[in-house]
């Protein structure tokens, strides 16, 4: 596969393969019905929340259970920028990254003083701490249950005066933040992220956490401290968390507590794992997964079930509608956890394993054996 | 080749632009379709589309069912099945079960998730893909502000379903937003005086509060009535929304010297939070001489069910019930029973009634322009409903009808027949003035 090989060379064609890839979705992605801008936001954004995590999980192989938690600074931070300053989104995302880069770095200071299960355990400990804190304590600044919004009343020290009509969005010079517009930010920011995440898979750096995940104590007794690398590689997982959390709100400018709760801590080691962990396209492959099912499953009801299932007769129609309406609406949760399972038992490498093993088919040069390619889960 | 050689030259420089450049600019072309419109999606087919934004999941999720299905019944019924409901007792008599404006009804539903997040990013589904004209529904004020506004923003018909914080059609309203359901405002005024009657005007008030707007909203307008009265105001505590236990916050209830406790929770956290109290033996309880007694300022036959034994003689306040006995509510009691086999819930009812209106003024202005049927929707006076009389006043998108204040039946009939209607309180009592509340309109947006 493109990474194992790596060239410079290489590395440049998949990343203009990849760019094209991204900027074209809206015409690709219409026939299944995805081709809409909310969902390719979400696409974009959650793809580079993924892809940050996966710099921390994929390389260094800890497993953080409050990445949300960035997420939610990353949005309130944005939304307060939006309050104080203006609806440029840039100082908006400058804002977010340092945020919640300051933020990783206190939580990351004292969570990965342990390793494994404890360091899950703390992480997951300090973002249902920001949970619960964003949710009651702190309602003054994050307006709670309601969510934070930009007031017509809010200062905007550089756009605020003047204008008490017009909607609330964010503008860059002139193109608001909406549809397609704000698609093709956050896919331009997804492609730098994405950049950034290449060369540091690359890079000695890269190496290093690499060398964390497969053996800490050889790497100690090689003299190196790792903690300085994974407190690194911690930080820049929690700023690209944060820089999607800043999208979200760019592209639709309300925060709400409720996106730093653990099920969207969860939904971020789904979406890793489900696209395989240590891979560079992965994440994102499996942040696209669960926002498709999430928003165009969830969307089935008996009606749009019975136009699928119409060709069949009645009496096959009729049992065929009522078992498979379990498993969309209410009950995509349900696809998408047997989805979970059968990829995790049979491709335990995520998605990117299975398109491996499809290319290993049809490559039919000798290959070398290869020593456990599987990006096993964490310890 | 690297992307940027080192030595950073024109050429370099140039070529990385240049393939930005084209990059960027190549997918525009897909997206130059929107321009051929006068407003946001404008159905062009022989169907228009709505989309029913309801909660199908999370704390309100039983209302979000039954708000479903009494959309699905108003879709029926615009197109011209079954028989008819309500469009037969409402005094506009533009809808003649042929569709809207010569289109026939289709609909489009998501899921909220009672979060905020969610509910924006299904009705954005609802808008950007399937080309919805109008959204409806909504069972927690939270989320019907956020749609609210994004509707605004987006430039399409709000019509908020069941939200009950002042701010809905207060300090947050929108030019796009219409709501049918009364207020917290209402619930005070309507309440107060038949507090004053059963309880007095010298008792000691603690209040549970939901820690979001509408919880907020509620506690302050039962404090400002109760107060008003003479009711002295102990605590007022925040409980988060889906606590599902609520021991911790009702133990300190019994030794605060309250004698009234105050729950402003809706769904299953009333359910529970009521319940607990009733376990924990509250109203079995002498305090300062007299009765301790509970109140749920904000009732739904949905919600005593779930309560059962425990709401019997407990007051409320309630948007509509299905026991009322005019020509309006007895033909939706009718048609949603026969569909469904059971009695439709205040939810249901105006959502219902939500959508009907919709229909109703677009087909009086002719168009689904969101500027056009908003005007014909303000200033709107109406009946045959089941609310009586019923304006949608033009100075904030809100309608003023006659409230009931209801209390949990001690002898009830069946499983449904849960809640006896005290009083109805008429709605000149619960009228206020439309700057009493604070915010802005602004202007219709129209989304091109």
């Amino acid at each position: 596969m493109v990474l194992k090989n790596s060239s410079p060379t290489s590395d440049l064609i998949f990343f203009a393969v990849f760019a094209v890839a991204v900027l074209t979705m809206p015409v690709w992605l219409e026939p299944i019905g995805a081709g809409y801008p909310d969902l390719l936001q979400k696409f974009a954004i959650y793809g580079l929340f993924a892809t940050g995590f996966n710099l921390l999980f994929g390389l260094t192989g800890y497993l953080s259970f409050g990445h949300a938690a960035f997420l939610g600074v990353g949005s309130y931070t944005a939304v307060w920028t939006f309050k104080l300053l203006g609806m440029n989104p840039i100082p908006a995302v400058i804002m977010a990254i340092i945020t919640s880069g300051i933020f990783a770095l206190l939580i990351g200071y004292v969570s990965l003083r342990r390793s494994g299960i404890y360091f899950s355990i703390l992480t997951l400990a300090f973002a249902q701490m920001s949970y619960n804190l964003a949710y009651s304590v702190l309602t003054p600044i994050t307006n709670g249950e309601t969510g934070l919004r930009v007031l017509r009343s809010d200062p905007r020290l550089f756009d605020g005066a003047g204008e008490a009509q017009g909607p609330l969005l964010a503008n860059l010079f002139g193109f608001e933040m909406t549809g397609y517009a704000g698609f093709y930010f956050c896919a331009v920011v997804l492609l730098i992220g994405f950049f950034i995440a290449q060369r540091i898979f690359r890079s000695p750096f890269g190496i290093m956490l690499r060398a964390v995940k497969t053996n800490q104590n050889r790497m100690t007794y090689t003299g190196l401290n790792p903690r300085p690398y994974t407190l690194a590689a911690f930080v820049i997982s929690g700023m690209y968390a944060g820089l999607a959390g800043a999208l979200l709100c760019i592209t639709d400018p309300l925060a709400g507590a409720e996106r730093m709760q653990w099920t969207a801590s969860g939904e971020v080691v789904l979406m890793t794992i489900l696209g395989g962990a240590g891979t560079l396209l992965g994440p994102i492959l499996g942040a696209a997964l669960i926002k498709y099912f999430e928003n165009i499953f969830s969307a089935f009801n008996e009606q749009t079930l019975h136009e699928i299932f119409g060709f069949l007769p009645d009496f096959l129609e009729y049992p065929v509608v009522s078992v498979s309406s379990l498993f969309v609406g209410e009950g995509w949760h349900l696809t998408l956890g047997v989805l979970f399972m059968i990829i995790v038992i049979f491709l335990p490498g995520g998605l990117m394993e299975g398109v491996s093993r499809i290319t290993r088919l049809f490559r039919r040069k000798p290959q070398k054996s290869e020593p456990s390619r599987a990006t096993a889960p964490a310890e | 080749m690297s992307f940027i050689r080192k030595p950073l030259n024109r050429r370099s420089i140039l070529r990385a632009g240049a393939m930005g450049g084209a990059a960027l600019a190549t997918p525009t072309i897909f997206t130059s379709k929107v321009w051929s419109q006068t407003y946001l999606n404008e159905p062009t087919g022989a169907e228009v589309t709505f989309g029913f934004n309801v909660p199908q999941t999370g704390a309100y999720a039983d209302e979000g069912a039954d708000e479903l299905r009494a959309y699905q019944l108003a879709v029926k019924h615009l197109n011209g099945e079954g028989d008819g409901g309500m469009l037969n007792t409402f005094s506009s008599k533009a809808l003649t079960g042929q569709g809207v404006n010569g289109k026939k009804v289709a609909f489009v539903t998501g899921d909220t998730q009672t979060k905020s997040d969610a509910a924006r990013a299904s009705a954005k589904r609802m808008i950007e893909k399937d080309g919805a004209i109008m959204i409806t529904g909504g069972s927690s004020s939270g989320v019907a502000i956020a749609v609210q506004s994004l509707c605004q923003e987006a430039g399409v018909i709000f019509m908020a379903g069941l939200t009950h914080s002042n701010d809905t059609t207060g300090k947050d309203k929108r030019a796009n937003g219409f709501r049918h359901f009364f207020n917290t405002e209402m619930s005070g005024a309507a309440l107060a005086p038949v507090l004053k009657n059963a309880y007095g005007t010298d008792r000691k008030a603690y209040h549970l509060t939901a820690d979001y707007t509408w919880g907020w909203s509620q506690e302050g307008s039962i404090k400002k009535y109760t107060e008003d009265m003479g009711w002295e105001t102990v605590a007022a505590v925040r409980t988060p929304l889906g606590a599902g236990d609520f021991s911790q916050y009702i133990t300190p209830v019994l030794n605060s010297g309250a004698d009234v406790l105050v729950l402003n929770h809706y769904g299953k956290d009333m359910v529970n939070s009521l319940t607990q109290a009733v376990q924990f033996g509250l109203r079995d309880k002498q305090v300062n001489g007299k009765q301790f007694e509970i109140i749920v300022p904000l009732y739904s036959r949905l919600m005593a069910q779930g309560a059962g034994e425990n709401v019997k003689g407990i007051f409320g306040s309630t948007n509509w019930h299905w026991s009322l006995q005019d020509e309006g509510s007895k033909a939706f009691v009718k048609s949603f029973g026969q569909e469904y086999g059971f009695p439709p819930s205040q939810a249901a009812h105006t959502c219902y009634v939500q959508a009907i209106l919709y229909a109703d003024a677009a087909q009086r202005a002719g168009s689904f322009m969101p500027s056009a049927v908003g005007e014909s929707l303000e200033g709107f006076e109406f009946e045959g409903m089941g609310n009586g009389p019923t304006l949608y006043r033009a100075a904030d998108h809100q309608c003023f009808k006659d409230v009931l204040v209801v209390k949990g039946k001690e002898n009830p009939s069946s499983q449904f027949d849960l809640l006896e209607v005290v009083e109805v309180t008429p709605r000149a009592q619960v009228e206020y003035p439309a700057d009493m509340l604070g915010g802005e309109l602004g202007n219709f947006n129209n989304g091109v």
